[in-house]
This record gives structure tokens, sequence and C-alpha cells, in this order.
């Protein structure tokens, strides 16, 4: 499980591509960006660390560049950028900003109680 | 060089471009529309109209001028709007079909979202981006921007966001609606006015006596004039519709033509002719006393010329109108079924003051007649005070006298009032002055009609009696005599004295005329008979001279025969008799 960056997870035709562990997975994320800002590939590093400290082995992150395929910000309601959509387990949460804050992110995805 | 010189050039002078809108009346108020390629900011609180405005913004200008538009809605879903506006009229689905609209629903909610760190709104742009791209929109519409406030948590973030997004969008040449809830005090209730500062349009909804007026105003519209009132608006089963009603003035034309009142009578008053075209007239007076049935009357006589009458009725039905004017003879539903008349009827209290100049306006303009009667404009005071109703009235008598149409307003005032005082203070703005009175005296009520007054008509200043019967009305010339004002049974019992004196004194005049004769008869018998005595008398006398005569000849003879035998002479003697006798003859004579 080694962590890519975004760059290299799209496909020429800008579709979203598993980069991490598979569609079964426990944990199913979906990462929002626009373009290879400093922000969204922080926001990228930032989730990585956090799965693999606390979820390793769990998850499955999918990285979305709106830039590329502006039709899927509708899906998800997406308006700011970077967010951070947890599709599983249910329900739907969703974690703007770059994740810089580990606590929140924890919080956020339900893997620290409140 | 050469470019600073072009950069140096004076630019051509050019006014702000507009966009219109194709909402009735609006493009009036704003001298052509929304400031062209300019976010405009709509406020209003709720259930202003703020969302419909928006909607007909990009609804009429993709019919009207084949401009696309994108409805970004933050408040209610596609599937909702689309319900919303069906009964309007507005296929929104087939638009969105033809390309002509895009309907994005933005929801964002509060609790399944958690914040760490920076951020900024880059997806909402990348949406607007790609929906204004997608059909090559010339029109956006965010409707409400404010629920970002409620949706993130971040402040400071959306703000700086929100001041991108407008430079976002004046850079993209959009022309915008973004709608906004006004705050306590304040436009909008998250200061979004310092964000789009080009043109604001305030919505309201005023609650007064119970009666809710919509209202706008254009607070602000940088780089062009525009009017400045508070305008009402109708959103009716046409959508939005915007009455530029102002006062407009004095100027109006006079037309010299004349129309009928519908009452020979009437208009033989009013100078033989009728009302001036275009004139508005006051016809006021008590309960019952008949005003509808004279509006009704001029509505008659004008569709019947086969011109339209629009009947504007606040106490009764149509269907209660036409019955009562069957039963004094005046048939309107023919006029009805064949387009001339229209009536409008609603309860005063059903809209405020300016919804029915506004519903009034509109029926006007819809219809086009040539004549209005409102019947009563006292039931206004209803619904508003004196100084609105009269300033309402101003406005509505300008709009008509601009438009030449001749106006009836009935006019109720209360029993005990004075007559002459016209209960909404109107009567110096109207040309003609009808007032109906109810006469009581001897246990009877009659009715009264008097011209108190008619502009540029010379009119009758006496009260007629006024009936009311199965043929309509009839005036009557009242009783005016020494005894005052007499009508119904008075009148007619005051006729038959009258004709009573009369005929004695002609009797009278017989009787002397009689007595004339006999005095001349007698006199002429006395001179016949007088004649005869005078006659008998005469011929007595002749006689009596005849024979006088014979005894002094006789005498002279004697005489003569005494001189003879004495042979006296005696010729002198002889002639002196003969002559005196005949003298004396000729005067009996």
């Amino acid at each position: 499980m080694k962590a890519a960056p975004p760059k290299k997870s799209r496909r020429a035709n800008g579709q979203a591509l598993p980069v991490d562990g598979d569609n079964s997975a426990r944990w199913n994320l979906r990462l929002y960006v626009a373009g290879q800002t400093p922000r969204s590939l922080t926001a990228f590093k930032n989730l990585k660390d956090i799965c693999e400290e606390y979820l390793k082995g769990e998850y499955h992150i999918e990285v979305v560049d709106l830039m590329e395929n502006p039709t899927l910000a509708r899906g998800d309601q997406i308006l700011a950028i970077p967010t951070l959509v947890r599709k599983l387990p249910q329900p739907i949460r969703k974690i703007i900003g770059d994740l810089s804050n580990t606590e929140r992110v924890l919080v956020g995805l339900d893997i620290q109680p409140r | 060089m050469i470019r600073q010189n072009r950069r140096n050039r004076p630019k051509p002078l050019e006014s702000l471009k507009k966009e219109r809108t194709g909402i009735p009346g609006f493009d009036e108020i704003t001298r052509g529309g929304l400031p062209a390629g300019r976010p405009t900011l709509v406020c209003g609180s709720a259930g202003a109209g703020k969302t419909l405005f928006a909607m007909e913004f990009l609804v009429r200008g993709a019919m009207l001028f084949n401009e696309p538009g994108v409805f970004i809605s933050f408040e209610e879903t596609d599937q909702e709007l689309t319900t919303n506006v069906a009964s309007l009229g507005f296929d929104l689905q087939q638009l969105i079909a033809d390309k002509k609209l895009v309907l994005d629903y933005v929801f964002i909610e509060r609790s399944e979202i958690e914040e760490t760190g920076e951020y900024n709104l880059e997806g909402l742009f990348l949406r607007l981006s790609h929906a204004i791209d997608s059909i090559g929109a010339k029109r956006i519409v965010l409707d409400t921007l404010e629920a970002l406030f409620s949706a993130l948590p971040n402040e400071a973030i959306i703000r700086a966001e929100l001041r991108r997004l407008f430079r976002w969008l004046k850079e993209k040449g959009v022309t915008a609606v973004i709608t906004c809830e006004r705050g306590e005090g304040t436009l909008t209730r998250y200061g979004l006015e310092e964000y789009v500062a080009d043109c604001v349009i305030l919505l309201d909804n005023r609650v007064q006596n119970q009666i809710s007026t919509r209202r706008m105003r254009i607070v602000k519209y940088r780089g062009t004039s525009h009017g400045t009132n508070e305008y009402p608006f109708l959103i009716d089963e046409k959508g939005f519709s915007v009455l530029p009603i102002t006062s407009l003035g004095l100027t109006h034309k006079a037309p010299t033509e004349f129309i009928s009142s519908g009452n020979p009578r009437l208009d033989t008053m009013l100078n033989g002719q009728g009302f001036y075209r275009g004139s508005s007239i006051l016809v006021s007076g008590t309960a019952g006393t008949g005003k509808s049935t004279l509006g009704a009357h001029f509505v008659e006589a004008t569709c019947t010329r086969g011109e339209k009458a629009l009947f504007f009725a606040f106490e009764e039905s149509q269907d209660q109108i036409i019955r009562n004017m069957r039963s004094v003879g005046i048939e309107l539903e023919r006029f009805v079924k064949k387009g001339l008349l229209k009536f409008q009827n609603a309860r005063p209290s059903s809209w405020g003051l300016e919804v029915h100049l506004a519903v009034i306006h509109k029926t006007i303009s819809e219809f086009e007649p040539s004549v209005v009667v409102i019947d009563p404009i006292t039931n206004f005071l209803a619904v508003g005070d004196e100084t609105e109703t009269k300033a309402m009235l101003t406005r509505l008598i300008d709009f008509l006298k601009m438009r030449e149409i001749t106006a009836m307003f009935t006019s109720l005032t209360a029993g005990s009032a004075n007559a002459e005082d016209s209960e909404v203070g109107v009567s110096s703005l109207m040309d003609v002055w009808l007032l109906v009175k109810n006469i009581e005296s001897n246990g009877e009520r009659n009715r009264g009609l008097y011209i108190l007054k008619a502009r540029g008509i010379a009119h009758s200043n006496q009260v007629r009696e006024f009936l009311l019967t199965n043929r309509g009305i009839e005036l009557i010339d009242a009783y005016i005599g020494t005894e005052g004002v007499l009508m119904g049974s008075a009148r007619s019992s005051q006729v038959a004295r009258e004709r009573a004196t009369e005929m004695a004194r002609q009797e009278l005049t017989a009787r002397k005329q009689r007595e004339l004769q006999r005095k001349q008869e007698l006199y002429e018998a006395q001179l016949i008979a007088l004649k005869g005595q005078y006659e008998t008398e005469r011929d007595a006398l002749l006689r009596d001279l005849d024979e006088e005569e014979k005894r002094e000849r006789v005498f002279a003879d004697q005489r003569l025969e005494i001189a003879r035998l004495r042979k006296a002479d005696n010729g002198g003697v002889q002639v002196e008799g003969n002559s005196a006798g005949k003298a004396r003859k000729e005067t009996l004579k």
C-alpha cells in the first residue's frame, strides 16, 4: 500500500481511478480537487497519512479532479475544494479543507468519537 | 508612442448596456432592464417573490430574446422549481431540452460537513462555469446565495470567495441576478450589497390593515437613471408584472367630442349632448339612490354605440348586477356575450389599494375600454385611509385621462353626512359631479338629481326628480314654486291642486265673458226700446206741429180775410208766419 500522488491517479480521460485498496474496502473515500494546486496536494498527503495510520488495509481512496470532470461536482454536491467525501460506511460525511487538522478529520470520519 | 496615443484618446460616450428582462413594466421603470454583464442583487423578505422574479428573468430571456440562462438554486430542487412555475405556463423541461436553460440544485447539509483547514469554493465556480459553458448562457441566477453562510462555517472564506465570484461573473460577461434575504434594518442579512454595487432591487410585501401589498423599489442602479418610487407589482397567473403607475401630471389632451350619458333628459341637462369624452364623472349619493343604475345606463349607451365598457364592481357580483339592472329595463347580458362589456368584481378587502390600482390598470390595458365605471370608490376607504385613497384615485384618473377613457365613479355618502361632501375628497379631481339625493318629506322618500358641476359644459342648475322605472331612469321636472321643491306624491298632488285652481280660473273668466255678453245684449235691447220710444214721441210732436201749422194757416187766412174785408195793407205779416213754422219742423226731423 503505497501512497501515490494524485497526478498519477488520473487516466487520460480524466476518470477517477482507485488509488488504493479496492471497492469492497470498508472505508470508501473520495477526494475532490480542482487541478494540481498545492492545497490539493497537501490534502491528498494529509489524507493518505491519516488513512495509513488509522485505517490501514481497510480503505479505498478515489481522487476526482473537477477541472477535468466538472459534471461530477453535482453528484456529491461539491462546492468547496478540497472536499473529502466518506461514501462508506454510511451515512455520507463530508470534510472540507486541506485536512491539516488530523483530529477534526478523525472526528469527521467518525474514526474517533466526537 | 502609437499605443500611448490610442490609450489617451477619449473613448466615445457609451451609456450602460442593459439587458431586458421581459417582465411587464420592469423594463420601463429601469429604462431598459438590468445592467448587462453585471450582477444585480434582488433582496426581499421571505415570500416577496425573489425566486419568481429571478426565474422569469431567465425564462423570458430564453423565450423572448433567445438568451440561454442558468439557474443555480440553493433552496429548491429542480423538480420543485419546475412544478412551481408550471402554473405560470413556463415549461422548464422543454427549455432544458432545447438547451435554453440549465437548472442546478446546490444542496449543502451542514450537519454532514466537517471543516479541517483551508479551502475555497472552486467547486462552485467550476459548477457555474460548466453550466454556463454548456449552453452558452448569457444570464445566470443564484438563488439564494446566502445559503452558503449557513452551510459553511467559515464566514471569512465565504466573503473572500463571494468577492471573487462577483468579479468572476463580471469577467464572464453574464448578467447575473443574485437573490438575498432581507436582514433586520439592512438590505441583506449578510451584507451582500457591499459586493454587488451595480444594481440593487428591493422587493417588499407589506401588510397593512391585514392586507398585503407587493411593492418593488430600485434602491440603486449605478450609471443610469431609473424610477425611484415604490412600484406595486403583481404575481398572478401570468407571472410577475410591475406597474409603473405614477401621477402622470396634467399633460393629457382634452377631447371635444361628447358621449351620451345614456339618459336623454340627463344629456339635456348637460348642454344637450352628454359628457365630454375622457372626462371623469362622479356620481355621489346616499344608499339606494340609483348610482349604480346611472352607471349601468352609461355602460348600456356605450355598448350600444359598439364601444367597449369595463365595469368594476366592489359590492355586487356580475350576475347580481345583470339581474338587478334587468329589473329596471337595462339588459346588460347581451353586451357581455358580445364581448363589449366586462365586469371585474372583487371585494375591496381582497387586496391593498396599490394592488387594486394595479389590477385596474392591468385590466384596462388588456381590455382597452372606452368607458370605465367604478362602483363605488368609497369602498376603497375600507383598505386605505383618505389620503392614500385620494392619491390612488388621482393616479387612476390621470391614467384614464391619458388614454381618453371616460370614467364614472360612484361614491356613497352616509345618510347623515352632508351630501356635497364627497367622502373621498376627490370631487375637485372630477369634471362632472352628479349628486343623487334622497329627499324625505310628507312621509316618503324621493330621489332628486342635481348637477353640482360640469366643467366646460353649460348645464342646468335645476333639480330633477329621479324615478327608477321598469324602463330605466326617468328624470322629471320637480315642482319648484312658492312652496319649495316638491317631489313624488307631493309633486303630483301639487300638480292636481294647480290644475284645479286653473280650472276655477278658467271658469271665472268664462262667467265674466258671459256676463259681458249679457250686458251688451241688455244694452242693445234698451237702446232699441229707447229708440222706439223716441220715435213714438217724435211722431206725436210732429203731428202736433202739423196741427199748429194748420191752425196758424187757418188763423192767417182768417186775418187775411178780415184785412181784405177792412181793406188794410198786411203783406209783411203773411211772410213772417210761414217761415217760422217751416224752421220748427226742420229741427224735429
